[in-house]
């Protein structure tokens, strides 16, 4: 019988071939993006409503300017912040719903296991909410685009600066999760490299409401910067409660995962001095208060970095697939890698083999009451950190996919 | 001078934070111990009614301009009223039935209320400012004592003090007690026992409303506040024994020291502590600390 399956083959290959070729490079005609993202948990103020508004803007804003031949469609679901929600959900959209790109993920434990699904799967998947570093070193794979930011540029650009300004002695505040954990090594890292010194942490359970045992521990422990290795609502009622302990401001805090969201939920009165970084801000020049006005008409906030950086890689992937007609997933990917991301959002972007967008990211300062002018008005621009300095660099990549 | 190897003043200062935190605890496990001792209705709402008590305090002063000590009643009084309601259209029904089904009813209220919150404010809450008669704070030596947090300590005691007063000293006491063991009988004497049942309900409500008020200015005003708490709170009633009003009060602020201490010795423990003490005392006690045995 063997004989006969290599002919065969041959005629099932030509075959599929002759069909690819036929028909309309773009299967059924459709490009479906799926949005999975909290869409009412800890996280659905920072990404949730607004990323799916931000995808459908760059859906509509897409389909008008450059009349593509195929049809762009959107799906989209809460995954609860819960890894196995969300696989099943994407698992679900790419059998029965042909969905081609899974995008957004907050919470790196959905991102990370989505990741596992796209590749097995061979769809494309983009990380924009999550900020785990393991997402580009060890789960890195050729499906998998991480735009926004991650750990290691925020903990790097807060950190340094913090530190070089004359922040020394460092406690860390930790939430006790693989997330927290992440972040305060990152820091601590930053810190010693620029001549600072870690004097302690407490790592606190997640999430929590009461810190003032902890900030307590963190007072006496000497140092002059508390480093907010958490997020969300326990940096909300970390920094509110370290005032109320009369901790600030004998000692500084550093957040070093903070969302515009959190400084408009806080006030500027409990914020203000703060550092913090971000790889987006609204008021940064023409360009990015145009597009954040129109956001700001649809959602009646102004958009945090993972809304608008949903915005831009939606729109880059969209003209991946039109450049080349195909939504094939290696041809689109090796497309998106070939274009630099220039938007509002990213200047000279660029997708780097371990699936890192590398951009520009922001050091800012919260305004005090008297400097904000109008609302949302919150940061002061204390520097630029380039692309090259901002992420991991390539030679301390732990990525399978990086041959040194 | 050193403690249990911790120095003396790290140890009075988390022994004091304890005894703050307690004093939440307290006054709310306080409102449960009365609606499940009075009313048989094991209240999942608790922690909504908390919620919705810290929210009104923040609306009124955002949108009417009306401080935090006319809040101190308004903001009971708002959601006591919205329990008479609760109780007159739907608890009512259910008192005859098994536990179980108030436990959903409220549990389900409180699901309701949380999302209509959260769709309507977003999940990262607003700020509430301490206000400013209780600004600053009082160095004690062993620790910085915010102003603030001294003040909820004392309301939360006049509290629960109040209540537990009224409940097992005066004769109206006496009669809600009564009622709750022979409603027909104390029906038969000339009181209005729906009544009174209602009352019950909307004081256990206003009680998590009143805490919910003394906790807007330290935590941020989040919609999902009270069901981080409310398991917590359940815990301490089970350890109290459900029903015993003193025995909600002492677990309450003991529980709170306990889990201060937690925190510093073990602080990835802090979490479950009161938990673990939870399996201990019912493996032992099975009616709780100061249950009646059944």
């Amino acid at each position: 019988m063997q004989f006969k399956l290599k002919p065969l083959a041959q005629a099932v290959g030509l075959s599929m071939f002759l069909a690819t070729a036929a028909q309309a490079q773009v299967s059924d005609g459709v490009v479906k993006i799926g949005v999975l993202t909290d869409l009412s948990g800890t996280y659905s103020d920072l990404a949730g409503p607004g990323t799916v508004i931000a995808t459908k803007m760059a859906i509509d804003d897409f389909v008008a300017a450059e009349k593509p031949t195929f049809k762009v469609e959107m799906v989209s679901a809460d995954h609860q912040n819960k890894g196995d929600i969300s696989s099943n959900k994407a698992r679900e959209w790419i059998e029965r719903d042909k969905v081609d790109v899974i995008t957004e993920m907050v919470t790196s434990s959905t991102a990370l296991a989505v990741q596992k699904i796209a590749k097995e799967k061979n769809r494309i998947a983009i990380i924009n909410g999550a900020g785990s570093t393991a997402i580009t070193n060890e789960a890195c794979n050729d499906v998998t685009v991480h735009w926004t930011y991650d750990t290691y540029a925020v903990a790097n650009g807060t950190g340094k600066a913090v530190t070089k300004a004359g922040g020394k002695k460092w406690f860390f505040l930790t939430a006790d999760y693989a997330f927290g954990q992440a972040l305060e090594k990152d820091a601590a890292d930053v810190v010693k490299a620029n001549g600072g010194e870690v004097v302690g942490s407490v790592r606190h359970p997640f999430p929590t409401s009461d810190f003032s045992s902890f900030l307590l521990k963190a007072q006496s422990s000497g140092a002059q910067i508390i480093g907010l290795a958490n997020a969300g609502g326990d940096t909300v009622n970390s920094i509110k409660q370290a005032s109320e302990f009369g901790i600030t401001p004998k000692q500084q805090l550093a957040g070093l995962l903070m969302f515009i969201t959190d400084i408009h939920a806080l006030g500027l009165k409990t914020t203000q001095g703060m550092y913090l970084t971000e790889g987006f801000y609204w008021d940064l020049n023409e360009e990015t208060r145009a597009w954040s006005k129109r956001f700001f008409a649809l959602h009646k906030r102004m958009p945090t970095m993972v809304q608008a950086g949903q915005y831009s890689s939606t729109m880059h992937y969209l003209k991946a697939v039109k450049a080349i007609n195909s939504d094939d997933t290696a041809k689109v990917m090796a497309q998106m890698k070939k274009m630099p991301v220039n938007d509002f959002f990213a200047k000279n972007g660029t997708i780097r083999d371990d699936g890192r967008m590398v951009h520009d990211m922001y050091l800012l300062q919260v305004k005090t009451p008297a400097e904000s002018k109008t609302p949302w008005d919150y940061y002061k621009v204390k520097a630029v950190i380039p692309a090259a300095e901002a992420f991991q660099p390539l030679s301390a990549s732990r990525c399978p996919l990086i041959k040194k | 001078m050193e403690i249990f190897g911790i120095p003396s003043p790290a140890f009075f200062g988390q022994l004091l934070l304890g005894l703050i935190n307690g004093s939440f605890y307290a006054i709310l496990s306080l409102g449960l111990a009365i609606i499940f001792g009075l009313l048989n209705i094991i209240n999942f709402a608790h922690g909504a009614q908390y919620m919705v008590g810290a929210f009104v305090a923040w609306m009124a002063l955002t949108w009417l301009g009306i401080g935090y000590w006319w809040s101190l009643i308004l903001s009971p009084l708002a959601v006591g009223a919205v329990a008479v309601v609760i109780e007159r259209t739907m608890l009512r029904h259910l008192y005859k039935l098994d536990h179980l089904y108030g436990l959903l009813l409220t549990f389900g209220l409180a699901l309701v209320a949380e999302g209509v919150f959260k769709n309507y404010f977003g999940v990262s809450g607003s700020s509430y400012e301490v206000p400013e008669l209780l600004q600053g704070g009082i160095n004690l030596g062993f620790m910085y004592l915010p102003i603030y947090r001294a003040w909820v300590v004392v309301a939360a005691m006049a509290v629960c003090f109040s209540a537990w007063y009224a409940i097992e000293r005066t004769s109206l006491g006496a009669t809600l007690r009564a009622a709750t063991q022979r409603p027909d009988l104390v029906q038969a004497l000339g009181i209005n026992v729906p009544v009174l049942l209602t009352a019950t309900y909307a004081v256990g409500a206003a009680l998590a409303a009143f805490a919910g008020v003394l906790a807007a200015p330290i935590m941020q005003v989040n919609p999902v506040m009270g069901s981080n708490l409310i398991i917590v709170v359940f815990a301490v009633v089970v350890i109290g024994g459900m029903g015993s009003i003193l025995g909600s009060i002492l677990t309450g602020l003991g529980l709170g020291v306990v889990e201060g201490l937690t925190k510093v010795f073990y602080p990835e423990a802090s979490a479950v502590v009161i938990f673990v003490v939870m399996v201990l005392v019912l493996l032992v006690k099975p009616a709780g600390l100061f249950g009646k045995q059944a």
